[in-house]
């Protein structure tokens, strides 16, 4: 084997298995494999601790009370703030909108720049072939409800986007662009600086979908310059009912409120309401405290990684991983062209991708994802109804390769 | 291999799952419908002739899915035929029953042969999320035989 497929040669291939108690406590015999961190990255200890020791020592309501635990709270969720927007180099922690989840800042934000005046009836969005429902269907929503075009730009059976399609469909009408950092179905990295800067020239707004970058990749959006960066928190290791939207200060500044109520207003009468500033205009309601404690816990612990560390780490898993997988009979890999990050689609010829996940499952205790990954158009111009999806975390090392290769040829015995 | 993988993915299914018999588009088709699992994209379609005498004469199936969906419906596709649709009813009511782990019911009267022949789809009891492959085709034949609306795993109609 050579030195760059052996992970103990570089940055060692010791995983970070031990800070994830769910591995310990895995009730099983079989040692746990988990591969669908796309799906939702287990939670390192430091993440439990922080939500536990949040609501065991400073929980309260923020921006409300007067008495010190409120303002330890404020201070705690607002400090949140200002990590998300250090890690993703945002310029003020005022463009980071805390939300749900990545599904509920897209909602959020197709349905604020729908009443904003900014996209009109007639122009144009464009999105991808390799796009998340989450980042298709409340554009969808929007086509109908303002009578937008929707144009979408294809994958080529490389496996890379068509750029040149892109450019082209930056043209009048369009008037704003989302489109995925990395595919949570093929890993595939898409060349977003590029497509920012192309959709930047032709003054067409961008949205990128950051779900499967942010744990993988350092983000850098002010570099980028997208007017619109969008993730979870239980894809970075944090708790789930955590999200972003950062949103370039003066496009924010011009969106409507989305859900109203408290902690959004500045002031209340029954003729009028007037609304705070971004982001708490977008943050209607008591939102997600320990979650936000969490999520600021899940980034310290990441950048205690490095990302010099993770990138490294799972690009030798990935390069293991895909020499492996083909050495099994019947493995075909969903094509990716130039740079993959974290995931391997692949289906065996034949056989289901339910009947492999459940085999997987049981005989190896190898968690894997099996279906449509959320992203039906792609599986449709994949000409596949389903793919098997391994992907990657910190906790993951060169066993959990072996396990699921040495699963995948129990299934080859059993559908023989 | 432990033995619910065994049972589950025992050789007849398999056999079925590889060479699905009666499968194809029904020419002559009295009723059909078609069923979808929104889980994991499962497709089946159902088409049946029904005589004159409401007995079940045919009954075939097209789709795509995994092992268990495919078995089970290739196996419908043998059992249901020449049965009147209360008796279609209670094969699968028993059936279901049993695919969900419950086996405290005797097969109905007269059918102990075909629960038998279907007993070899219980395999799936030990896997709650895979019981809906197992009951799918099932969901479709019986919405064909109804009214042929669109059916969902759950036997919800879409």
């Amino acid at each position: 084997m050579p030195d760059s497929l052996n992970p103990s040669a570089k940055s060692e291939g010791q995983s970070r298995k031990s800070d994830f108690p769910i591995f310990a406590n895995n009730p099983r015999d079989l040692p746990l494999i988990y591969l669908d961190s796309g799906a939702s990255t287990q939670k390192p200890q430091a993440v439990i601790d922080a939500t536990s020791h949040f609501y065991a020592h400073d929980y309260a309501n923020i921006h409300r009370g007067v008495y010190r635990l409120s303002q330890v709270a404020t201070h705690a969720y607002e400090i949140g703030r200002e990590t998300v927007a250090r890690f993703i180099h945002s310029p003020s922690p005022d463009s980071i909108v805390f939300t749900r989840g990545a599904t509920e800042s897209f909602n959020l934000l197709a349905d604020c720049l729908g009443r904003s005046g900014l996209i009109k009836a007639g122009d144009r969005i464009v999105l991808t072939e390799v796009e998340h429902h989450a980042n298709i269907i409340p554009w969808q929503m929007l086509r109908d409800r303002l009578g937008l075009q929707l144009a979408v730009v294809p994958l080529m059976d490389s496996g890379a986007l068509d750029l040149d399609e892109f450019e082209r469909l930056l043209q009048p009408p369009t008037r704003l662009v989302s489109f995925t950092h990395i595919s949570n179905v093929t890993g595939l990295v898409n060349p977003v600086a590029r497509m920012v800067a192309a959709a930047a020239a032709r003054g067409v707004m961008t949205v990128i979908d950051g779900c499967q970058a942010v744990a993988h990749r350092p983000v850098n959006v002010e570099q980028l310059g997208c007017d619109f960066y969008i993730f979870s928190g239980h894809k970075l290791y944090g708790p789930t009912g955590t999200g972003v939207l950062y949103g370039r200060g003066d496009l924010l500044g011009k969106l409507p409120p989305y859900q109203t109520g408290g902690d959004m207003i500045t002031t209340v009468t029954f003729a009028e309401t007037r609304f705070q500033p971004p982001p708490q205009r977008f943050e209607a309601g008591t939102p997600n405290i320990a979650g936000v404690v969490g999520l600021t816990a899940a980034i310290g612990y990441v950048e205690s990684l490095g990302f010099d560390w993770i990138v490294a780490h799972e690009k030798q898993l990935l390069e293991l991983g895909l020499k492996r997988l083909q050495t099994i009979d019947r493995v075909k890999i969903i094509p990716v062209s130039g740079d993959r990050s974290g995931a391997i689609s692949f289906t065996l010829e034949g056989i289901h991708p339910h009947d492999i996940a459940t085999v997987l499952d049981d005989h190896s205790n190898v968690a894997v994802r099996a279906g449509h990954h959320c992203a039906q158009p792609l599986m449709q111009r994949l000409g596949l109804a389903a793919t098997i999806r391994a992907s990657l975390g910190v906790y993951n090392d060169r066993d959990c390769i072996e396990a699921l290769a040495m699963g995948l040829e129990q299934v080859n015995r059993i559908f023989k | 291999m432990n033995n619910e993988l065994r049972e589950l993915y025992q050789d007849i299914i398999l056999d079925h799952g590889r060479h699905p018999r009666n499968f194809g588009e029904l020419a002559g088709a009295t009723h059909h419908a078609h069923g979808h699992n929104p889980l994991c994209g499962d497709t089946v379609t159902v088409f049946l002739i029904m005589g004159s005498d409401g007995r079940v004469q045919r009954v075939t199936f097209m789709g795509h899915g995994c092992a268990i969906s495919m078995a089970s419906a290739s196996m419908m596709t043998e059992v249901a035929v020449g049965k009147t649709e209360a008796e279609v009813e209670a094969i699968f009511g028993e059936f279901q029953n049993r695919a969900k782990g419950d086996l405290t019911h005797a097969a109905p009267k007269g059918f102990e042969d075909e629960i038998e022949r279907l007993d070899a789809l219980t395999g799936v009891s030990a896997y709650p999320s895979r019981v809906k492959c197992a009951v799918l085709p099932w969901h479709a034949m019986r919405s064909a035989l109804a009214d042929g609306a669109e059916v969902t795993s759950d036997g919800g109609k879409e």
